[in-house]
């Protein structure tokens, strides 16, 4: 029930941000120097003023800027996202048509740092000052301080140029047409070196969290008074230690999460993959108002939606912060 | 007889040819930027013209000397006092969706559509009185007055023939038909993955017999200048068309086995570096300040470093590629001295002159390097002004530059791609593709427009040859560099390239030789 408050609660809240970052985006794009029919006219190689003229009309872009917010905002609140003249479709149809390639990459490199990070931390903690323990830290040292662009691009030289194991880009097979088990596997091989690439250094994250955490929780007071108490050295593991220790990891297990949509531009790019961060990236490059919004938009709820989740992991990893929160 | 030997030789060549083209293969090319939209009569840049030059075609097509080329129109006659032209149109075209390609097609597509849509082809269109379907096969276009070019604005991406019975009455850039794009060419459309790639498949009905020879197209969307080359390597595509690639990356590429280039195919666009120099105001207003930035620049060691050994350094405003060229003009070569001399004469104050690069890669911006630094060398203060491309696009729109990189198409004629650049009336605010840099000569004014309307090319070239000489003086804009943009593909692939828009104008004789 307390939590079923706490969501709503947090879901009101999120409708009046939702809308600010609406109004606030909506401001900062227009800032920005040059607009979309300057960029659609210079992509033709020829344009006269009438053209350019014709084109503003179109894209609503002769109104006074009140009116322009006015009609996106009542749009946004029927779930119209406007029309991408760039795209030449619905914002929405095309937000949801990237989404999924997006989501699919960015859980799966979220998914396996979680985990990988977790466990690799766990067990450098377990055997702390020893080789296995040297040896993971310093792996994770080597990720957190590579730059994403050239992990990428070496990942690239070495599995798909050279080897030739893993395809370089592209979510499919192109043309292939595979269906099943086939092209579970073709989209599995393709997915191998982005999602790597977007995971390593989120996994070398969580994986010196977890062992920094662990060590710390350890030598707390809390835990030698259960060790006084007698318990077993399992118990005071996972109920004690690891639980504790894992609350640093949860918050910035939420932060990435709340990425999952915005935040793969560059890995996109590189891998030609389908999805939002690149859709963003060719749509702020041609002024593409209205996508850009919407992808804003998107972006947003998702850091809203997956901050209220972090809360509940929260309250269900430690209750005490779910009492602190009502009192 | 001599005639008549000729012809039986170039027929026996002809079969000879004909016999050795195979059927079937696939074709994976890269396109970049993804097209917006492949509606050939709405959108024409680049992106577009590549993937819908194989859905769309116009009456004519041009070889690599520019002459035209039957297409849509079988046949064409001038009439001698050049107001009258007269298309037959092939037989037995159908569109896509199995509709006769008839007359009334083209005087829609010219007469009514592009006319609203396509403001290039619009400025030649003023030319035109009337455009009549004389037959179901039979167009004519009937002039006010003689305009030289005029058989040049034919090509496909200037002047597209798009169905009458699908557009006429709607509004055409919402007519949902768009999405789904239907023309006469050697392919048709058949899927669009956004942000993935564009799947085009055979036309079966194709008014050619047995053509096109290959079975499909894969039109495949890679962002980034490195993967594309990767792609390559790795054998997922087969064509980079001409800038698909760094320019540092073609050596490598071409020197692969089994791979070949070619620079042909950029002919009728004839890409014409410039720099524009802000003629209104500031450093470069004086005509001695610019012609040291001519002397100042070291344009062949741009060419052979910056662009790989690519391209030609440009004397004046009409390239070598295109008609009417002239290589009477003075000449600016690399001399530093010569430079400080002119920028002591032109009083300048050491006020900073701002750079600005074209946003379109790497090449781009070591250019801009390489002026910063000759201009440095002879005492002028320099600072480049970094944008993106819709920052870019803004800058000029606002004559807010001194000087800014950029490249025009020449479109086969100095009357359709060179002469705008440089016309008092073409100054307007607000558009990038007019004369931005704020030039004005009445006199000159007055030749280029003499030159479009005189008649025969003896008379043309006399007046263009004077209007080189003459502006190349001035120097309004800065000429740079006629540039190159080879087409890299595999040896087998036969028959990429053979007109002046080369990749652009449709893969209907490309074949894969086994």
């Amino acid at each position: 029930m307390a939590i079923l408050t706490l969501i709503l609660g947090r879901l009101a809240k999120a409708v009046i941000t939702l809308l600010a970052i609406v109004i606030l985006n909506f401001f900062l794009i227009h800032a920005a120097p040059g607009d979309p029919a300057a960029v659609l006219a210079g992509e033709t190689g020829a344009a006269d003023e009438i053209y350019i003229q014709q084109l503003r009309e179109r894209f609503g872009l002769d109104q006074p800027l009140h009116v322009q917010l006015g009609k996106y905002v009542w749009g946004v609140l029927h779930l119209d996202l406007g029309f991408s003249y760039r795209q030449q479709m619905p914002v929405l149809d095309l937000i949801l048509d990237r989404l999924p390639a997006t989501l699919l990459l960015t859980m799966t490199a979220f998914g396996v740092s979680l985990l990988l990070g977790v466990i690799l931390g766990l067990a450098a903690a377990a055997r702390v000052g020893k080789w296995t323990d040297s040896m993971i830290t310093g792996m994770a040292l080597l990720f957190y301080a590579t730059p994403l662009y050239w992990v990428a691009l070496m990942s690239v030289l070495l599995f798909s140029v050279q080897l030739e194991w893993l395809p370089a880009f592209g979510y499919e097979t192109v043309g292939a047409d595979y269906t099943g088990i086939q092209m579970v596997l073709d989209r599995l091989k393709h997915l191998v070196l982005p999602a790597l690439t977007l995971g390593l250094f989120f996994m070398a994250v969580y994986l010196r969290m977890t062992r920094a955490s662990l060590l710390e929780v350890s030598q707390m007071d809390f835990v030698k008074t259960a060790r006084a108490k007698g318990l077993s050295e399992n118990i005071i593991r996972r109920r004690h230690i690891l639980r504790n220790a894992l609350l640093p990891v949860v918050t910035l297990a939420g932060l990435q999460a709340g990425q999952l949509v915005g935040g793969a531009v560059l890995t996109e790019t590189v891998f030609a993959w389908p999805g939002i961060g690149r859709l963003m990236f060719d749509s702020l490059a041609a002024r593409d108002y209205n996508t850009l919004l919407g992808v804003f938009l998107v972006s947003a709820a998702m850091v809203i939606f997956f901050n209220i989740v972090t809360d509940i992991v929260y309250r269900l990893i430690d209750p005490r912060i779910g009492a602190g929160a009502a009192s | 007889m001599k005639k008549l030997l000729t012809a039986s030789v170039l027929t026996i060549a002809a079969a000879c040819t004909a016999q050795a083209q195979q059927q079937g293969g696939r074709l994976d090319i890269v396109v970049q930027p993804e097209p917006p939209s492949l509606m050939l009569g709405l959108v024409n840049n680049g992106p577009t013209q590549l993937v819908a030059g194989d859905i769309y075609e116009s009456l004519l097509r041009y070889d690599t000397d520019l002459n035209p080329q039957p297409s849509l129109a079988q046949s064409w006659e001038v009439s001698e006092d050049g107001l009258t032209y007269t298309f037959t149109l092939q037989e037995g075209v159908l569109w896509h969706d199995g509709e006769s390609f008839t007359a009334d097609d083209v005087v829609f597509s010219a007469d009514v559509f592009l006319r609203e849509t396509n403001p290039r082809l619009r400025v030649s269109l003023e030319y035109v009185d009337t455009i009549t379907a004389l037959d179901d096969h039979t167009v004519e276009f009937k002039l006010r007055e003689p305009f030289g070019p005029f058989l040049g604005v034919f090509e496909a991406g200037t002047m597209p023939m798009v169905p009458k019975h699908i557009y006429e009455g709607t509004n055409y850039s919402e007519n949902p038909a768009n999405n789904t794009p239907i023309g006469t060419g050697p392919f048709k459309f058949e899927e669009w993955v956004k942000g993935s790639y564009i799947h085009l498949v055979k036309n079966e009905d194709y008014y050619l017999d047995g053509q096109p020879y290959l079975d499909e197209v894969y039109y495949r969307v890679v962002p980034d200048a490195a993967s594309r080359a990767v792609a390559f390597e790795n054998g997922e595509v087969d064509v980079l068309p001409g800038g698909s690639v760094e320019n540092w990356d073609v050596p490598r590429l071409t020197e692969m086995e089994g791979v070949c280039s070619t620079g042909e195919g950029w002919e009728y666009f004839a890409p014409h570096a410039l720099a524009w120099l802000n003629n209104r105001e500031g450093p470069t207003a004086s005509q001695e300040f610019r012609q040291a930035i001519m002397y100042a620049q070291d344009r062949e060691f741009v060419r052979d470093v910056i662009w790989n050994g690519f391209g030609t350094v440009a004397t004046g405003p009409i390239s070598s590629k295109t008609n009417f060229y002239t290589d009477e003009v003075t000449q600016y070569d690399y001399d530093p001295e010569k430079a400080r001399e002119l920028i002591e004469a032109s009083g300048y104050d050491g006020e900073t002159v701002r750079i600005l690069p074209l946003p379109y890669g790497e090449t781009w911006q070591r250019w801009a390097e390489a002026m910063k630094q000759n201009l440095d060398e002879v005492g002028v203060n320099t600072e480049i002004v970094a944008t993106d491309v819709a920052g870019w696009n803004q800058r000029l729109a606002d004559w807010d530059f001194d000087i800014a990189y950029t490249y025009l198409y020449q479109y086969g004629d100095p009357a359709l791609g060179v002469s705008r650049n440089y016309l008092a009336s073409n100054i307007a605010k607000g558009s990038q593709w007019n004369n931005v840099e704020g030039y004005e000569n009445p006199a000159l004014d007055e030749k280029w427009a003499e030159a479009a309307v005189a008649v025969g090319a003896d008379a043309r070239q006399a007046i263009y040859t004077d209007i080189q000489k003459e502006i190349v003086e001035d120097v309004p804009v800065a000429w740079l560099l006629e540039i190159e943009f080879p087409t890299i593909y595999r040896c087998e692939i036969k028959d990429l390239v053979t007109t002046a828009i080369g990749v652009n104008d449709g893969l209907r004789d490309a074949y894969i030789e086994e």
